[in-house]
């Protein structure tokens, strides 16, 4: 069982709702993995502390070109959608930054001088956190406009017999897509506030869209806003929890505490988004992470 | 001699385009002949990325030996330099003005990109 935990928004909550469910997963015997997909900003590590006992460099295709056998036809430029690659005469010349690494270029290239080379993007870790939850987390270097083949690699980590509990970036574009797509429950995270109401209805649109199962969980809710409340009633959209808003959770959050190892109060709440875990889980046959012998 | 210039107009009066990448059209002067091309640049106006390589692919494809625009970034500067073309950063209002500047030597040739990428 795969769970997407996205916003949109970013600092509604994805993460402390995503390490206190894998934790609370764990806490009850069930085998978890915790996989962060914020790569460009991955901090779930605070909180599950692993041990990261495999690190390895993430690469991408980049084509390299033989300028002795190119005939500077142009056909690789003309075809690649992410211009990245430009037909000068006599010169062509590849901009790495701007390759998606798809590998059509060496595909069209009719002179065949095109070859394969790598790029390294990021490293991928993997390990053993607090409770026995598994761990992995994707690391995007620091100027790379790319995240997407990162996300991939994190995902590709997961494993089959574990409850995932994926950490979705922020946002609703490419990475937001890419995390939740072989997802196959995505709990999103909102605020009661116009901002985060704005970003929930794009989200929703969107999950939706790639035919995922929606769930919501209310973070912070400091009294009832309205305008939320009518869009989930009018989407029909089932509220998991709704965490109050509360100064102590963001103290203990400061401190890379997990919150309901702290506020043992808050796992009630939790004991909720688990059952839907484990509901949905069930209809669909998949692993709900089984008890620990 | 064959001078673009970067402009949203159509003729030689037209406003200067300060954007290089994603200009709307290059006004391509010849000197010898003293007349203009028009080539059109319109679908890189909505280019998720890339444009400024592209706009110079195109005007290095329309054999020019000068490029007068406002703002230049690093890609495209990188593209241009390749196919060996000089590259005058510019303010003038009209690109009628821009040339006479050029042809006056008022205009330096830039030796770096004067902006980042997505200025």
């Amino acid at each position: 069982m795969k769970v997407a935990v996205a916003s949109g928004k970013g600092g509604t909550g994805k993460t402390t709702v995503a390490v206190n469910l894998a934790w609370f997963l764990a806490d009850s015997g069930r085998k978890v993995q915790y996989i962060d997909c914020d790569v460009e900003e991955p901090n779930g590590h605070f909180f599950i502390s692993p041990h990261l006992s495999q690190k390895k460099p993430a690469c991408v295709m980049l084509p390299a070109i033989e300028q002795l056998k190119c005939t500077s036809c142009g056909e690789c430029s003309q075809k690649c959608q992410f211009n990245a690659i430009v037909r000068l005469p006599g010169n062509t010349l590849i901009f790495p930054e701007l390759c998606h690494g798809c590998g059509l270029c060496l595909l069209v290239c009719p002179a065949q001088a095109i070859s394969e080379d790598e790029r390294e993007i990021g490293v991928v870790a993997t390990g053993m956190g607090w409770g026995g939850i598994e761990f992995a987390h994707g690391v995007l270097n620091v100027g790379e406009p790319m995240p997407n083949p990162l996300i991939r690699m994190v995902k590709q980590q997961g494993l089959r017999d574990h409850i995932q509990i994926i950490d979705a970036p922020p946002g609703t574009s490419c990475p937001f897509i890419e995390t939740i797509s072989d997802a196959d429950l995505v709990i999103l995270v909102t605020e009661p506030t116009p901002f985060g109401l704005h970003d929930l209805e794009i989200s929703v649109a969107v999950a939706q869209a790639r035919g995922k199962s929606v769930c919501v969980v209310i973070n912070r809710e400091n009294g009832s806003f309205l305008p939320l409340e009518a869009f989930l009633e009018e989407r029909q959209l089932k509220i998991l929890a709704r965490l109050p808003e509360d100064r102590k959770v963001a103290e203990v959050y400061s401190d890379g505490e997990l919150m309901l190892e702290a506020l043992p109060d808050y796992r009630k709440y939790f004991t909720a988004i688990a059952a839907e875990v484990f509901r949905q889980s069930a209809e669909l046959g998949l692993t709900s992470g089984g008890a620990l012998p | 001699m064959k001078i673009a210039v970067t402009t949203s107009g159509d003729n030689l009066a037209a406003p200067l385009d300060s954007r290089f990448g994603r200009a709307a059209r290059f006004l391509i002067y010849d000197t010898d002949t003293k007349g203009f091309q028009l080539v059109d640049n319109s679908q890189n106006l909505n280019a998720a990325q890339g444009a400024g390589i592209q706009a110079a692919q195109t005007v290095a494809n329309a054999g020019v030996n000068s490029l007068i625009t406002g703002h230049c970034g690093p890609k495209a500067f990188r593209v241009l330099q390749v196919a060996g073309i000089e590259i005058f950063n510019c303010a003038a209002a009209t690109v009628e003005e821009a040339l006479g500047l050029l042809k006056e030597g008022k205009l330096q040739a830039a030796n770096e990109a004067d902006v980042e990428g997505h200025w």
